[in-house]
């Protein structure tokens, strides 16, 4: 006999099927789905009674329903763009077999297509260059954060200079970044590209404190009665770290890690639109130097879509806290 | 073994029908491409067709070329990134290679074989100004009659100085062509646009202005002319047509009625780049010399299948309408006031396409005339520049081997064996004086307004 078990939240929809509704549960079902849903409608609501106020000299501020139809566009000319890629291919083959009739030493190479990246294209792009620099900073900031953590010398002598480039924007780091990688990052053949490498280190420079400074917290606040205990058993310096150590300071490491994957995703978005580095916030600035009657519409489907990844990233930080924290209470919301 | 035979027996048969083909064709058959990869940077003007129909049609996949088209926030970025490599080559204002080349701005030798197409700028004011404008013009059949003069603006900007405020106008670039062409304008109807003095640090060509200029990206212009940031702008299609749609401004003279034919975006590389890919140079310009004829072909025929590709939005990415306008030969002044200008946009005809030294030096004299060089020069310095930024060689070598290949015709080119890069004194300028490119410095003595030979500032 298999008995069917429901996770606790979804209790109330069980019930509901059945027709055993307690008031308990009617609470629940309110607050996880009338309430959100009122909250979207009335947003929708009122976004689209602003929106036909709002005269712009690039046409009538767009409501969601043009919001819906651009959202259709460009998942239309991504299909578009896909067909024309593989019509590439296609023409970039018969290239090569002409080209090898007449030269036959030549080392064919079949290249990328050479089209403009698409809205999916670039969210794409935008992901992947998150990542690395989100990787990147953290492979630093933890490591770092937790000797500044354990040695109130290194705290010392380190404070000064994190609470001088904490503030600093992404916009402040850029040129400097752009300058330095085009000036040392120098291949004839580049494994990466050069806007690719300034995004991700302007990414980095940015999401490096909270971890940094949280996970110092973090460690700091290892309770005494645990560090005693280590004493006690003579531990050493690494044991300490991984058995005591590290597992207090992880909930405080995650919150800090989730501020600067929020961090992350916004300053990327900024980089890219100011650089001109390929992912989503180049294609904002794009759709904005349009000034079509379709840019506002268009820019707005990716407010919606940088908004919803974002979320997305720290729902993803959360899960990854829960499987990885002890202390499941700290991994609430 | 057996596989080895039969490759250099594939190779001699390539070789001789190579060796065939290229006894009938002497020397303009051109290498194979050194770098097939390419990038190339653009900023969202009607003018950059050459560089999308070149790509849409397939011409630069015909010489080997594999071109990803990318476009940039402004001229500034893009200008740099062609100097530290991250582009292979731009769309640029006539002005930067030689405005970089001479050191003016950032300093790095660019060059151009190839210049990508006649006019297509326009000058627009705000609706209270030209209601002001519109006092002083004459009209014929209940129309203003054009060209108009920057006189009828004058009284305009005389209010404005009697009411203690600055007159203020937009132009894109300091070593634009719609910084020449306004300034150019506006000093033909004796209004002074200011000075520029490099060498005393003052880069912001307001010294003595009557109108002070300043820069904004162009599609940025419509909105700060509504701010009323400034009074009016001097910006490339379709950012005049813009206002006209939108109601907040008015167009009041094209750059064809300032300077007839004037030569506005060139396509430049760096010298380094050049020299390292000279084959892939000559099949670029080639490519594109193919793309500039399609775009007149026929009477402009192709130009509604150009405006359709243009307003995609990875290109310039405007509504149809708006590029129509201007892109079919057309040009709203005042709404409902559309005039026929079939040479508005100039791609190819009249010899668009070939690096006249003589354009290179115009522009020059007009960095002269209002500072951006602050020294007088001879007339041989401005040869000198001029030989080494336009590369009328590259563009022959280009047009030789389209010609060999049967895609082209000679008689579609300039005659190369006595062509020597000057195009006759031209006078068809709004103040009718004579342009004569051999005698840069005898020119700035013809101008009431700007320095003269010997005069700094």
């Amino acid at each position: 006999m298999v008995t069917l078990t429901f996770p606790t939240w979804m209790e109330p929809y069980r019930a509901l099927a059945t027709g055993k509704v307690s008031r308990d549960q009617w609470q629940a079902l309110m607050r996880q789905l009338l309430w959100p849903v009122l909250g979207i409608g009335l947003f929708l609501l009122m976004w689209q009674f602003a929106a036909q106020r709002i005269d712009t000299s690039l046409g009538q501020f767009p409501g969601p329903a043009q919001v819906w139809e651009q959202a259709g566009n460009l998942v239309n000319e991504h299909q578009q763009a896909r067909e024309r890629e593989v019509a590439f291919h296609e023409r970039q083959e018969k290239y090569i077999a002409a080209r090898l009739e007449q030269q036959p030493d030549w080392q064919p190479v079949t290249r990328a297509y050479t089209g403009a990246p698409t809205f999916f294209d670039q969210i794409g792009t935008s992901l992947i260059t998150v990542m690395s620099g989100f990787l990147l900073a953290s492979m630093i900031a933890i490591p770092l954060g937790i000797v500044i953590g354990l040695s109130s010398t290194v705290h010392a002598a380190v404070n000064p200079l994190v609470q001088l480039f904490k503030p600093v924007s992404p916009l402040a780091w850029l040129p400097l970044v752009t300058m330095v990688v085009s000036a040392l990052y120098v291949s004839d053949d580049p494994m990466v590209s050069k806007s690719f490498l300034t995004s991700m280190f302007t990414v980095s420079l940015c999401c490096l404190w909270p971890t940094l400074m949280n996970t110092a917290v973090g460690v700091t606040s290892v309770s005494q009665d645990l560090t005693n205990v280590s004493r006690v058993l003579r531990l050493n310096a690494l044991s300490h770290v991984r058995k005591i150590v590290l597992p207090s300071a992880l909930p405080m490491m995650f919150t800090g890690l989730r501020l600067s994957l929020g961090i992350a995703w916004m300053v990327l978005i900024a980089a890219e639109m100011l650089a001109q580095n390929p992912g989503l916030g180049k294609f904002v600035w794009d759709e904005f130097q349009n000034g079509s009657s379709q840019s506002l519409g268009r820019i707005m489907v990716a407010v919606i879509v940088i908004g919803l990844i974002g979320f997305l990233l720290d729902r993803l930080m959360l899960m990854l806290q829960r499987a990885l924290v002890w202390d499941k209470a700290s991994a609430q919301r | 073994m057996m596989k080895g035979f039969k490759k250099t027996f594939r190779g001699v048969l390539a070789a001789m029908t190579l060796g065939l083909s290229a006894t009938s064709l002497a020397d303009d058959a051109v290498g194979w491409p050194e770098k097939a990869d390419l990038k190339f940077g653009f900023i969202k003007l009607t003018d950059m067709a050459p560089l999308a129909i070149a790509y849409e049609k397939g011409y630069f996949e015909e010489e080997g070329l594999f071109v990803t088209l990318e476009a940039q926030a402004n001229w500034k970025v893009l200008l740099d990134r062609v100097i530290d490599g991250q582009l292979d080559g731009a769309h640029m204002l006539a002005g930067q290679p030689l405005g970089a080349t001479i050191g003016y701005g950032t300093e790095a030798h660019i060059i151009t074989a190839f210049s990508m197409d006649l006019n297509g700028n326009g000058i627009t004011v705000s609706n209270s100004v030209w209601e002001e404008m519109k006092k002083h013009i004459p009209s014929k059949d209940g129309k203003p009659v054009h060209p108009i003069k920057a006189d009828t603006l004058k009284p305009v900007v005389e209010q404005y100085k009697a009411a203690g405020k600055a007159f203020k106008m937009g132009m894109v670039f300091p070593v634009s062509t719609h910084n020449y062409e306004l300034r150019y304008w506006l000093a033909a109807g004796g209004l002074n646009p200011g000075y520029y003095a490099p060498h005393k640090g003052d880069t912001s060509g307001q010294l003595q202005a009557d109108v002070l200029l300043s820069v904004t990206p162009p599609p940025q212009m419509p909105a700060t002319l509504e701010a009323g940031t400034i009074h009016g702008y001097c910006v490339g299609e379709p950012w005049n047509q813009q206002a006209v749609f939108k109601g907040i401004g008015v167009p009041v003279i094209t750059d064809y009625e300032i300077w007839k034919n004037n030569p506005e975006k060139v396509f430049g590389v760096s010298k380094t780049w050049a020299e390292e890919y000279p084959n892939t140079h000559i099949r670029v310009v080639k490519a594109m010399i193919r793309a500039a004829k399609w775009l007149d072909e026929n009477n402009n025929a192709n130009r509604p299948e150009a405006v359709k590709i243009l307003s995609r939005p990875n290109y310039v990415g405007a509504d149809y309408d708006v590029i129509a306008n201007s892109m079919t030969g057309t040009f709203e002044y005042e709404k409902g006031d559309k005039r026929e200008i079939p040479d508005f946009n100039v791609f190819f005809r009249h010899h668009a396409t070939y690096p006249y030294y003589s354009d290179a030096i115009w522009y020059l004299t007009q960095m002269r005339r209002w500072g951006q060089i602050s020294e007088s020069k001879p007339d041989s310095w401005y040869m000198d520049i001029a030989k080494k930024v336009y590369r009328p060689d590259i563009y022959t070598q280009a047009a030789k081997s389209l010609i060999a290949e049967g895609k082209m015709s000679a008689d579609e080119f300039p005659d190369f064996v006595s062509e020597d890069g000057f195009k006759p004194p031209q006078s068809e300028f709004i103040d009718n004086i004579t342009y004569d490119g051999r005698k840069p410095n005898a020119y700035l003595s013809q101008f009431p307004i700007g320095l003269k030979d010997g005069e700094t500032l």
